[in-house]
Protein backbone atom coordinates (compact mmCIF):
# COMPACT_ATOMS: atom_id res chain seq x y z
CA UNK A 1 0.00 0.00 0.00
CA UNK A 2 1.11 3.55 -0.63
CA UNK A 3 0.43 6.35 1.80
CA UNK A 4 0.52 9.92 0.55
CA UNK A 5 0.64 12.53 3.30
CA UNK A 6 0.06 16.24 2.63
CA UNK A 7 1.09 18.64 5.37
CA UNK A 8 0.07 22.28 5.13
CA UNK A 9 0.50 25.34 7.34
CA UNK A 10 -2.64 26.29 9.23
CA UNK A 11 -4.40 29.43 8.05
CA UNK A 12 -2.90 32.41 9.84
CA UNK A 13 0.59 30.95 10.20
CA UNK A 14 3.03 33.21 8.36
CA UNK A 15 4.49 31.50 5.28
CA UNK A 16 7.46 33.61 4.12
CA UNK A 17 8.52 30.93 1.62
CA UNK A 18 5.09 30.97 -0.01
CA UNK A 19 5.20 34.78 -0.13
CA UNK A 20 8.63 34.72 -1.83
CA UNK A 21 7.35 32.24 -4.42
CA UNK A 22 4.27 34.44 -5.00
CA UNK A 23 6.51 37.45 -5.66
CA UNK A 24 8.70 35.46 -8.07
CA UNK A 25 5.67 34.19 -9.99
CA UNK A 26 4.38 37.76 -10.24
CA UNK A 27 7.78 38.89 -11.54
CA UNK A 28 7.58 36.18 -14.22
CA UNK A 29 4.25 37.49 -15.38
CA UNK A 30 1.90 35.12 -13.56
CA UNK A 31 -0.23 37.98 -12.30
CA UNK A 32 -3.21 35.69 -11.71
CA UNK A 33 -1.48 34.09 -8.70
CA UNK A 34 -3.28 35.30 -5.59
CA UNK A 35 -1.41 33.41 -2.88
CA UNK A 36 1.04 30.50 -2.55
CA UNK A 37 1.13 28.41 0.60
CA UNK A 38 3.97 25.91 0.79
CA UNK A 39 3.64 22.53 2.42
CA UNK A 40 5.21 19.08 2.58
CA UNK A 41 4.41 15.89 0.73
CA UNK A 42 5.51 12.50 2.02
CA UNK A 43 5.32 9.34 -0.04
CA UNK A 44 5.31 6.33 2.28
CA UNK A 45 5.28 2.65 1.39
CA UNK A 46 3.30 0.57 3.85
CA UNK A 47 2.81 -3.08 4.63
CA UNK A 48 -0.64 -3.10 6.16
CA UNK A 49 -3.11 -5.98 6.20
CA UNK A 50 -6.19 -3.83 5.67
CA UNK A 51 -7.07 -0.35 4.55
CA UNK A 52 -8.62 0.38 7.95
CA UNK A 53 -5.41 -0.56 9.78
CA UNK A 54 -3.41 1.60 7.37
CA UNK A 55 -5.72 4.55 7.99
CA UNK A 56 -5.51 4.27 11.77
CA UNK A 57 -1.72 3.90 11.66
CA UNK A 58 -1.37 6.82 9.25
CA UNK A 59 -3.39 9.07 11.54
CA UNK A 60 -1.20 8.04 14.45
CA UNK A 61 2.00 8.78 12.47
CA UNK A 62 0.75 12.25 11.58
CA UNK A 63 -0.39 13.05 15.12
CA UNK A 64 2.80 11.84 16.76
CA UNK A 65 5.51 12.98 14.40
CA UNK A 66 4.75 14.04 10.82
CA UNK A 67 2.70 17.16 11.58
CA UNK A 68 2.88 19.67 14.40
CA UNK A 69 -0.72 20.47 15.40
CA UNK A 70 0.30 23.93 16.63
CA UNK A 71 1.16 25.13 13.12
CA UNK A 72 0.13 22.43 10.65
CA UNK A 73 -2.85 20.54 9.26
CA UNK A 74 -2.58 17.23 7.42
CA UNK A 75 -4.55 14.96 5.15
CA UNK A 76 -3.62 11.66 3.57
CA UNK A 77 -4.57 9.28 0.80
CA UNK A 78 -4.06 5.53 0.68
CA UNK A 79 -3.53 3.71 -2.59
CA UNK A 80 -3.53 -0.06 -2.90
CA UNK B 1 25.06 22.60 41.73
CA UNK B 2 24.92 19.83 39.11
CA UNK B 3 24.18 20.65 35.47
CA UNK B 4 23.44 18.20 32.69
CA UNK B 5 23.83 19.23 29.04
CA UNK B 6 22.05 16.97 26.56
CA UNK B 7 24.00 16.12 23.41
CA UNK B 8 21.86 15.28 20.38
CA UNK B 9 23.29 14.24 17.00
CA UNK B 10 23.74 17.64 15.36
CA UNK B 11 23.97 19.67 18.56
CA UNK B 12 26.69 22.27 18.11
CA UNK B 13 26.40 24.52 21.15
CA UNK B 14 26.73 21.73 23.73
CA UNK B 15 30.39 22.59 24.31
CA UNK B 16 29.63 26.33 24.38
CA UNK B 17 27.26 25.68 27.30
CA UNK B 18 29.76 23.28 28.90
CA UNK B 19 32.62 25.79 28.67
CA UNK B 20 30.50 28.67 29.88
CA UNK B 21 29.39 26.72 32.95
CA UNK B 22 32.68 24.97 33.67
CA UNK B 23 35.30 27.54 32.79
CA UNK B 24 33.51 30.81 33.34
CA UNK B 25 31.38 29.79 36.30
CA UNK B 26 33.26 26.87 37.86
CA UNK B 27 30.14 24.70 37.86
CA UNK B 28 29.83 20.91 37.95
CA UNK B 29 28.69 19.95 34.41
CA UNK B 30 28.11 16.63 32.69
CA UNK B 31 27.46 16.07 28.98
CA UNK B 32 24.64 13.55 28.52
CA UNK B 33 24.30 11.52 25.29
CA UNK B 34 20.76 11.53 23.92
CA UNK B 35 20.63 7.74 23.50
CA UNK B 36 21.20 7.11 27.19
CA UNK B 37 18.52 7.13 29.83
CA UNK B 38 18.65 10.08 32.19
CA UNK B 39 20.27 8.80 35.36
CA UNK B 40 21.71 10.71 38.26
CA UNK B 41 20.79 13.78 40.19
CA UNK B 42 20.71 17.18 38.51
CA UNK B 43 19.67 20.70 39.45
CA UNK B 44 19.30 21.91 35.88
CA UNK B 45 19.22 20.27 32.46
CA UNK B 46 20.20 22.27 29.38
CA UNK B 47 19.08 21.47 25.83
CA UNK B 48 21.66 23.26 23.68
CA UNK B 49 21.51 24.87 20.26
CA UNK B 50 22.39 23.20 17.01
CA UNK B 51 20.68 21.27 14.28
CA UNK B 52 19.55 18.05 15.94
CA UNK B 53 18.77 15.36 13.37
CA UNK B 54 19.74 17.85 10.67
CA UNK B 55 16.56 19.86 11.38
CA UNK B 56 14.85 17.28 9.14
CA UNK B 57 11.04 17.34 9.00
CA UNK B 58 10.84 20.22 11.53
CA UNK B 59 13.43 21.65 13.92
CA UNK B 60 13.37 19.54 17.07
CA UNK B 61 10.70 17.14 15.79
CA UNK B 62 12.85 14.04 16.03
CA UNK B 63 15.07 15.01 18.96
CA UNK B 64 11.92 15.09 21.01
CA UNK B 65 11.76 11.28 20.72
CA UNK B 66 15.38 10.62 21.74
CA UNK B 67 15.50 8.11 24.62
CA UNK B 68 16.82 10.68 27.12
CA UNK B 69 13.77 12.92 26.52
CA UNK B 70 11.53 10.58 28.54
CA UNK B 71 13.67 11.41 31.57
CA UNK B 72 13.87 15.11 30.67
CA UNK B 73 10.08 15.36 30.42
CA UNK B 74 9.59 13.54 33.73
CA UNK B 75 12.26 15.78 35.34
CA UNK B 76 10.46 18.90 34.10
CA UNK B 77 7.05 17.63 35.23
CA UNK B 78 8.56 17.07 38.70
CA UNK B 79 9.55 20.73 38.82
CA UNK B 80 13.20 20.29 37.77
CA UNK B 81 14.80 23.29 36.02
CA UNK B 82 15.12 22.89 32.25
CA UNK B 83 16.69 25.47 29.93
CA UNK B 84 16.53 25.26 26.13
CA UNK B 85 18.47 27.67 23.94
CA UNK B 86 17.84 27.95 20.19
CA UNK B 87 17.39 24.37 18.95
CA UNK B 88 16.78 23.45 22.61
CA UNK B 89 13.85 25.90 22.65
CA UNK B 90 12.50 24.29 19.46
CA UNK B 91 12.79 20.82 21.03
CA UNK B 92 10.99 21.95 24.22
CA UNK B 93 8.10 23.29 22.09
CA UNK B 94 7.94 20.09 20.03
CA UNK B 95 7.95 18.06 23.26
CA UNK B 96 5.00 20.04 24.58
CA UNK B 97 6.96 21.36 27.58
CA UNK B 98 6.51 24.90 26.23
CA UNK B 99 3.54 26.22 24.23
CA UNK B 100 3.74 27.40 20.61
CA UNK B 101 6.27 26.69 17.88
CA UNK B 102 9.29 28.22 16.14
CA UNK B 103 8.87 28.66 12.40
CA UNK B 104 10.91 30.02 9.47
CA UNK B 105 12.24 33.57 10.03
CA UNK B 106 9.90 36.11 8.47
CA UNK B 107 12.75 37.53 6.36
CA UNK B 108 13.75 34.01 5.22
CA UNK B 109 17.38 34.79 6.07
CA UNK B 110 19.47 32.92 8.59
CA UNK B 111 20.16 35.63 11.17
CA UNK B 112 23.53 35.78 12.94
CA UNK B 113 23.86 38.97 14.96
CA UNK B 114 23.91 40.57 18.38
CA UNK B 115 20.48 41.59 19.64
CA UNK B 116 19.09 43.57 22.54
CA UNK B 117 16.67 41.83 24.89
CA UNK B 118 14.40 43.35 27.51
CA UNK B 119 13.81 41.48 30.76
CA UNK B 120 10.03 41.24 31.18
CA UNK B 121 9.68 39.11 34.31
CA UNK B 122 12.03 38.44 37.19
CA UNK B 123 10.05 36.05 39.38
CA UNK B 124 11.53 32.93 37.75
CA UNK B 125 14.65 30.89 38.53
CA UNK B 126 16.08 31.98 35.17
CA UNK B 127 15.77 35.74 35.57
CA UNK B 128 15.84 36.26 39.35
CA UNK B 129 19.12 38.19 39.28
CA UNK B 130 17.84 40.61 36.67
CA UNK B 131 15.74 43.74 37.07
CA UNK B 132 12.46 44.25 35.29
CA UNK B 133 13.17 46.18 32.09
CA UNK B 134 16.90 45.39 32.25
CA UNK B 135 18.49 45.22 28.80
CA UNK B 136 20.71 42.30 27.81
CA UNK B 137 23.06 41.94 24.84
CA UNK B 138 23.29 38.47 23.33
CA UNK B 139 23.79 36.83 19.93
CA UNK B 140 21.17 34.99 17.90
CA UNK B 141 22.00 32.55 15.10
CA UNK B 142 19.07 30.74 13.56
CA UNK B 143 16.94 30.29 10.47
CA UNK B 144 13.77 29.19 12.24
CA UNK B 145 13.30 31.36 15.29
CA UNK B 146 10.03 33.11 14.55
CA UNK B 147 7.86 32.40 17.57
CA UNK B 148 4.28 31.48 16.71
CA UNK B 149 1.28 30.60 18.88
CA UNK B 150 -2.44 30.98 18.31
CA UNK B 151 -4.29 33.95 19.79
CA UNK B 152 -5.61 32.04 22.81
CA UNK B 153 -2.13 30.77 23.68
CA UNK B 154 -0.60 34.24 23.30
CA UNK B 155 -3.30 35.63 25.56
CA UNK B 156 -2.51 32.97 28.18
CA UNK B 157 1.23 33.72 27.95
CA UNK B 158 0.57 37.40 28.63
CA UNK B 159 -1.91 36.76 31.42
CA UNK B 160 0.43 34.33 33.22
CA UNK B 161 3.44 36.59 32.53
CA UNK B 162 5.30 33.78 30.78
CA UNK B 163 7.13 36.01 28.29
CA UNK B 164 10.49 36.52 29.99
CA UNK B 165 12.44 38.22 27.17
CA UNK B 166 11.48 40.39 24.20
CA UNK B 167 13.57 41.67 21.28
CA UNK B 168 14.02 45.43 21.58
CA UNK B 169 16.27 48.20 20.25
CA UNK B 170 19.17 49.72 22.19
CA UNK B 171 16.71 52.01 23.96
CA UNK B 172 14.54 49.13 25.13
CA UNK B 173 11.65 49.71 22.70
CA UNK B 174 10.06 46.99 20.60
CA UNK B 175 9.94 47.64 16.86
CA UNK B 176 9.79 45.55 13.66
CA UNK B 177 13.41 46.58 12.94
CA UNK B 178 14.59 45.28 16.33
CA UNK B 179 12.82 41.93 15.85
CA UNK B 180 15.32 39.72 13.99
CA UNK B 181 12.93 36.95 12.92
CA UNK B 182 9.36 38.26 12.95
CA UNK B 183 8.43 36.59 16.25
CA UNK B 184 4.87 37.32 17.37
CA UNK B 185 4.72 39.97 20.07
CA UNK B 186 8.55 40.31 19.79
CA UNK B 187 8.92 37.15 21.89
CA UNK B 188 12.52 35.98 22.41
CA UNK B 189 11.97 33.65 25.36
CA UNK B 190 9.11 32.12 27.35
CA UNK B 191 8.67 29.90 30.37
CA UNK B 192 6.00 27.33 31.15
CA UNK B 193 3.17 27.94 33.62
CA UNK B 194 5.16 26.22 36.37
CA UNK B 195 8.04 28.65 35.69
CA UNK B 196 10.61 25.83 35.77
CA UNK B 197 11.09 25.39 32.01
CA UNK B 198 12.58 28.25 29.96
CA UNK B 199 13.23 28.42 26.23
CA UNK B 200 14.89 31.26 24.32
CA UNK B 201 16.31 31.71 20.83
CA UNK B 202 19.32 33.89 21.86
CA UNK B 203 22.46 32.26 23.25
CA UNK B 204 23.39 33.25 26.82
CA UNK B 205 26.32 30.76 26.68
CA UNK B 206 27.82 32.76 23.82
CA UNK B 207 27.58 35.97 25.81
CA UNK B 208 29.81 34.77 28.64
CA UNK B 209 32.83 37.06 28.27
CA UNK B 210 33.30 40.71 27.33
CA UNK B 211 35.81 39.56 24.72
CA UNK B 212 32.83 38.02 22.91
CA UNK B 213 30.98 41.32 22.99
CA UNK B 214 28.97 40.73 26.16
CA UNK B 215 28.88 38.74 29.36
CA UNK B 216 25.17 39.29 29.93
CA UNK B 217 24.49 35.58 29.42
CA UNK B 218 26.13 34.88 32.77
CA UNK B 219 23.22 36.71 34.40
CA UNK B 220 20.85 34.02 33.14
CA UNK B 221 23.08 31.11 34.19
CA UNK B 222 23.91 32.98 37.40
CA UNK B 223 20.19 33.33 38.18
CA UNK B 224 19.75 29.58 37.74
CA UNK B 225 22.73 28.81 39.99
CA UNK B 226 21.37 31.14 42.66
CA UNK B 227 17.91 29.57 42.41
CA UNK B 228 19.36 26.06 42.70
CA UNK B 229 21.41 27.13 45.73
CA UNK B 230 18.25 28.46 47.41
CA UNK B 231 16.41 25.25 46.54
CA UNK B 232 19.39 23.18 47.71
CA UNK B 233 19.36 24.99 51.02
CA UNK B 234 15.65 24.23 51.33
CA UNK B 235 15.92 20.54 50.44
CA UNK B 236 17.57 17.95 48.23
CA UNK B 237 17.98 18.52 44.49
CA UNK B 238 15.42 17.03 42.15
CA UNK B 239 16.26 13.43 41.32
CA UNK B 240 16.12 12.38 37.74
CA UNK B 241 14.86 9.06 36.47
Amino acid sequence: MRLKVFITLKPGVLDPQGQAVTRSLHALGFGEVREVRMGKYLDIELESATRETAQARARSMCDQLLANPVIEDYRFEIEE
Amino acid sequence: MRWGVIVFPGSCDDHDVYDCLKRDMGQNVKLLWHKDELVGSFDCLVLPGGFSYGDYLRCGAMARFSPIMRGVIAFARDGGLVLGTCNGFQILCEAGLLPGALVRNAGLRFVCQQVWLRTEETDTPFTSQLKKGQLLRMPVKHGEGCYYADTATLERLRKNRQVLLRYVDAKGKTSPAANPNGSLDHIAGICNEGRNVFGLMPHPEDACDRLLGSDDGLKIYGSIAAAAARKGAAGASTRAG
